[in-house]
């Protein structure tokens, strides 16, 4: 086991492509998060451009998900600023935040499980007012998801995982965000839904709309992710472009342990 | 039921094909575990691999919907917390359950709880009533039980340096997160265990606590105790484990020695993800460039 | 037969008036899991609104019925913002004794503005009567009807088509996800408030138009009805809670046909231990387990619980047993006297509540199982009290743990709701077995206290008497809490889970508290009844639980020096400082407000 010592991949030495040249549509600078008083993120720095697709790696315990959270104001971090197209997202609360707009694909999807699907979608659209864009919204949806198409009427809870999957990003898009953040999209779902779910986050990304992605599985990650950020007890450990990390022997280390956090300043 | 022949005695844990289903999903699928006494078994594994519902059916808090547990040749399947406990089996929980409110010292003390005479169930309602006689009037036996009690709990604390014995009246919930893991495991060792269940015993814990926690195990490891444990961190598993156990969807997918399981391409595959089936147009290697 | 269609037709009608608090109750605990305990207030003051316009401002019906609807959706606005927005932190249980303070408020303003008598309210419809298969409706009958039906549909129009509407179910569903769907959860906490509320009170006016009659006092019953018609049906559950208002509508007719109209509210309540024990899921689900519901923990401050040195202690009690030579005043002795054997029920709830952490909420009818126990074997069996009234703590040692036994199972709220409910139904059991307890006449006569024939006559006797019971009771409490014992009853109040881990039986140590604290209330209760000499079902009720509570809270929660310190401050203090009991509930109400608003843990902490 080679016990080199970890050259950290900042993403400022990334080749700069054309989307990281504009200023970026997220930005966590210096988070630390607590959960009473365990800290859960060490000064953590991310930051997602327009138009890209971002994935957020990490084995359990490494602060994925709450970075999620963070994002979405259902926790407040202790220091550091989280900053939303140039404005301060820090302290407000979510019903704010997600009229600024970003959408949430949830964990496990959190559904509306006794309402319909139709009342589901339309629950996407919650921030929204103008009934002629959302209509033709909804009509978009049905013909990017015809699978939700065809369970129009039934409760949501009775939908598969798959299905359920589908439902849960169509909501979200709904609201016509700018940023989609989906926490682990792939979780629980059979390789069929694995593969759409997969396609249609390129489909919809194409079309301009940028998503964040935590992601426990990393190679399915970094198969449509332009860049991604591992994280590890808290902090980033590597970071870089999709194919530098998808080619680099680190990660395995990143997942399953080992003594790499020792190696992160900040 | 009492213990089979030697041989089989020296097995502590004896699970056989035990399967928990939720609904439609198989959280556990006829998984196969043995534990043999004095041995250190790690169980690693994904997200939702399935180790705290095997350890929740281990421990007594879920029941498997076959299969069967079998500890120190009885089988206990189906058993309920409280009487695995009596049975030696002791446990701690991911992120840590100490007695908030209570004092270190009273934490650890429940800790003997099973094992104590003055607990002890006796008969419907008679017992309860000779219990609450015993508490109220203290005699000889009992006081003298409860003074060796403090004097091996004091101990106790003792080998965690001067991390818990100067806190010792201090309730558990002003203890910090390291600490308070200390304590469930200064409890859990009250009980004088037949076998130890930790369950993710660093979690949230940074590089020198984990440091000191990992020095912990491999000193009750070198006493004797069995122990079986719920890990992320790899590195710690190879330097505590006599085998290791990997699950990943319920199901297990390897075991066998530390080095074996870390080299298996199964297991490197089941962490990093599966390399999925069917093609999938356009990857973006060519944005990044 | 006709009359069984009848009794039918008339099940149904009250079943809608009760449908009309339970959608409330439900809409309320589906989008903030609290049960409105001031639901039944607000249907008492829907009454008084509607009485008002009608009778001092002559306003039509129906302007009468819109101004009810709108005056307590106000005060359901309010509810929200005092009793449920300041809490969201808190323990689970702080809303709920915080609804209470808050019925208790307004129950006492609404006794002090209107007095405590009954008033008719004036049914201004024209006299229609409808045949129905041989059954006779009125026209408050259709009317109650069209109402009840009429918001049923309005509701289901709301939640279905109306953009707050849907926020409501989606917030009630899932509050995290709706939350990040954009939706304001503090507003929508407060709209539905406000239409709960205004349900509530249109129901409380229909009831007084139906049984021509209205008082301060009608909301307590109201708020157990509906959480029993809401539990019924599922907590959270509107179209559930509509069935289960029928279905108790329907029991209640049916039962008061058969037995008799003073066993009404027995079967209520009868139907949810029933409930509870099988069902606590309500009619339409078909899991047996318990909702995961977050543990109700109770108000244990981080900060050290104040410490009173033991010489303090002991002087105090010296003072205490003193008095009688300082004071020969007869009135502040007997106060003292009362005092003591309030302290001894608070030592028994703070045991159970504080120590153990059930926090029940019927406590009160174990002093009434004592108290009668004691009366009815010196009076019948002509035992002296001095025998009498150990036995009645055993008595109520053994029936009351035996009663509670079965909602072990059960936590957080249902706890709560269950002690509640067995605390109503030892009263009206006390109230209608007629041929053990004498019915509603009560006991007369009851001997005065002596020990073996040496009559404790004189105030002093007594006084001491009594005082060296509580001090007795609370020193053998406090051997108990400093054991292994103590130390169990903790571990299950911090963690049952853990504590099972450990080889801890929670319905044992459960069973042991509930023995224990039966014992002290029991005993306190035959002091009681030997005191007073004359005792009936109302002597301890369901206001002298929530009372028991606040001096719990108010002393600190598992402290004994506190529950004595408790009692003394709210049964004596006040009637020594000539408070007029018309204000005493009002201020008890306010001092649990602020108590679980500003210091739950009370005067001094945990122990």
């Amino acid at each position: 086991m080679s016990t080199s010592s970890l050259h950290l991949v900042s993403s400022h030495d990334l080749p700069t492509t054309q989307l990281a040249m504009t200023e970026p549509l997220l930005k966590l600078d210096q988070i630390d998060t607590f959960y009473g008083q365990i800290q859960v993120h060490f000064g953590l720095n991310l930051s997602i451009g327009r138009g890209e697709i971002v994935s957020l790696l990490g084995g359990n315990a490494s602060g994925k998900s709450t970075a999620m959270k963070v994002i979405l104001g259902l926790h407040k971090p202790r220091n550091g600023t989280i900053s939303f197209d140039g404005k301060p997202l820090n302290g407000l609360p979510t019903s704010q935040i997600v009229r600024r707009g970003i959408a949430s694909v949830p964990e496990a999807r959190r559904l509306f499980g006794d309402m319909t699907v139709r009342e589901n979608l339309l629950m996407g659209a919650f921030v929204r007012s103008d009934r002629a864009g959302i209509a033709a919204d909804y009509e978009r949806m049905l013909e990017l998801f015809p699978r939700v198409k065809e369970r129009l009427t039934q409760r949501a809870g009775t939908l598969s995982g798959g299905e359920q999957q589908m439902l849960a990003m169509a909501r979200a898009l709904m609201s016509r965000p700018a940023l989609v953040c989906m926490d682990e999209p792939t979780m629980g779902l059979s390789p069929l839904y694995v593969d759409k779910v997969l396609e249609l986050i390129q489909t919809i990304n194409r079309q301009g709309i940028t998503f964040f992605m935590v992601e426990q599985n990393a190679s399915l990650a970094l198969q449509i992710a332009h860049r991604g950020y591992v994280l590890q007890t808290g902090r980033v450990v590597l970071s870089g472009t999709a194919s530098e990390l998808l080619g680099d022997q680190r990660i395995r280390d990143a997942y399953l342990g080992g003594s790499l956090a020792a190696e992160t300043a900040s | 039921m009492t213990s089979s022949s030697s041989a089989g005695a020296d097995i502590l844990f004896d699970v056989r094909r035990v399967t928990r289903r939720f609904g439609g999903l198989v959280a556990v699928d006829e998984v196969n575990l043995s534990v043999a006494r004095g041995e250190c078994v790690s169980v690693i594994g994904p997200n939702g691999a399935g180790k705290s519902t095997l350890f929740n059916l281990l421990t007594g808090i879920d029941t498997p919907d076959s299969g069967s547990v079998r500890f120190g040749g009885e089988d206990v399947t189906g058993m309920a917390p409280e009487q695995l406990a009596a049975r030696g089996v002791a446990r701690t929980f991911q992120h840590g359950r100490v007695f908030g409110n209570l004092s270190v010292l009273d934490n650890v003390l429940i800790g003997a709880h099973a094992r104590l005479a003055m607990t002890r169930r006796g008969w419907p309602v008679v017992g309860a009533f000779a219990e609450v006689l015993r508490a109220l009037i203290g005699p000889a036996p009992v006081r003298r039980e409860e003074a060796e009690l403090r004097d091996e709990v004091k101990a106790l604390l003792a080998r965690f340096g001067t991390r818990l014995a100067p806190r010792i009246d201090e309730p558990a919930h002003s203890l910090s997160y390291a600490n308070r893991r200390r304590v469930e495991i200064a409890r859990a060792l009250a009980l004088r265990p037949r076998i130890l269940l930790l369950d993710e015993p660093t979690a949230g814990m940074n590089e020198s606590e984990t440091a000191e926690m990992l020095e912990l195990i491999l000193e009750l490891k070198r006493d004797g105790l069995t122990i079986l444990l719920i890990e992320h961190k790899l590195d710690l598993v190879m330097r505590l484990s006599d085998r290791v156990l990997v699950l990943d969807d319920g199901r297990k997918i390897a075991s066998g020695l530390p080095d074996e399981v870390r080299n298996d391409p199964a297991v490197i595959e089941a962490y990093l993800g599966h390399r999925h089936v069917g093609a999938q147009a356009g990857r973006n290697e060519t944005a990044a460039a | 037969m006709t009359a069984w269609f009848d009794y039918t037709i008339n099940g149904l009608i009250v079943g809608n008036i009760y449908a009309l608090l339970a959608v409330g109750l439900a809409l309320i605990f589906g989008v903030s899991h609290l049960i409105n305990f001031a639901h039944g207030s607000v249907y008492m003051v829907g009454g008084f609104i509607g009485w008002l316009c009608l009778t001092r401002l002559g306003l039509p019906l129906p302007v009468a019925l819109v101004a009810t609807i709108a005056g307590c959706a106000l005060l359901g606005v309010v509810i929200e913002r005092i009793g449920l927005r300041p809490l969201q932190g808190a323990a689970r249980i702080a809303p709920l004794l915080a609804t209470i303070g808050i019925s208790f408020v307004l129950d006492q303003l609404a006794q002090i503005v209107f007095g405590p008598d009954p008033r008719p309210v004036p049914s201004s419809l024209p006299e229609w009567t409808l045949s129905l298969g041989g059954a006779t409706l009125g026209s408050l009958d259709l009317l109650i009807a069209a109402i009840g039906i009429g918001a049923a549909a309005v509701l289901y129009v709301f939640l279905r088509f109306t953009r707050l509407g849907w926020a409501v179910r989606a917030t009630a569903q899932d509050r995290d996800a709706a939350q990040q769907m954009g939706v304001n959860v503090n507003a929508v906490n407060q709209a539905v408030f406000a239409i709960a509320c205004g349900l509530g009170g249109l129901s409380g006016l229909l009831v007084g138009m139906y049984y021509n009659s209205i008082d301060p006092a009608m909301g307590f019953q109201a708020t157990l009805k509906g959480v029993v018609a809401l539990l019924i049906g599922g907590l959270g559950n509107v179209p559930g809670a509509i069935a289960g208002s029928l279905l108790l509508g329907l029991v209640e007719s049916y039962g008061v046909a058969l037995f008799g109209t003073s066993y009404r509210d027995l079967f209520a309540f009868v139907l949810l231990l029933a409930f509870l024990v099988w069902r606590p899921n309500g009619l339409f689900s078909s899991s047996r387990r318990l909702p995961p519901e977050p543990l109700t923990g109770t108000f244990l401050s981080n900060r050290k619980a104040v410490r009173i040195p033991p010489r303090v202690i002991v002087a105090v009690v010296a003072l205490a047993f003193v008095v009688p030579f300082v004071t020969p005043s007869a009135y502040v002795l007997q106060t003292l006297t009362n005092g003591w054997i309030y302290g001894l029920l608070a030592l028994s709830l703070t045991l159970v509540a504080g120590t153990v952490g059930q926090i029940s909420l019927g406590h009160a009818a174990l002093l009434l199982i004592g108290a009668y126990a004691s009366a009815l074997l010196s009076v019948n069996l002509g035992w002296s009290p001095a025998v009498t009234i150990p036995l009645a703590g055993l008595i109520t040692a053994a029936i009351g743990t035996l009663l509670v036994y079965p909602s072990f199972r059960l936590r957080g709220h249902y706890v709560s709701i269950a002690t509640l409910g067995i605390g109503e139904i030892i009263g009206l059991v006390v109230l209608n077995w007629d041929s053990l307890t004498r019915g509603p006449v009560g006991i007369t006569g009851i001997a005065p206290l002596s020990l073996f024939g040496w009559q404790l006559t004189g105030v002093r006797a007594v006084y001491w008497f009594t005082l060296a019971v509580l001090v007795l009771l609370a020193l053998l409490q406090v051997r108990l809490l400093r054991s292994h014992l103590g130390r169990t009853w903790r571990a299950i109040r911090e963690d049952d889970v853990a504590a099972r881990a450990y080889g801890v039986r929670p319905n044992r140590y459960k069973a042991i508290a509930f023995a224990c604290g039966g014992l002290a209330a029991g005993i306190g209760g035959g002091i009681a009844a030997h005191l007073y000499s004359y005792i009936n079902y109302q002597s301890f009720d369901s206001q002298v639980s929530i009372l028991a509570l606040t001096m719990v809270i108010l002393g600190g929660l598992g402290s004994v020096v506190g529950a004595v310190a408790g009692a003394i401050a709210l049964i004596s203090l006040p009637e020594l400082f000539r408070f007029a009991a018309d204000y005493r509930m009002l201020i008890y109400g306010v001092i649990l407000l602020l108590l679980v608003r500003f210091r739950p843990q009370g005067l001094f902490g945990a122990v």
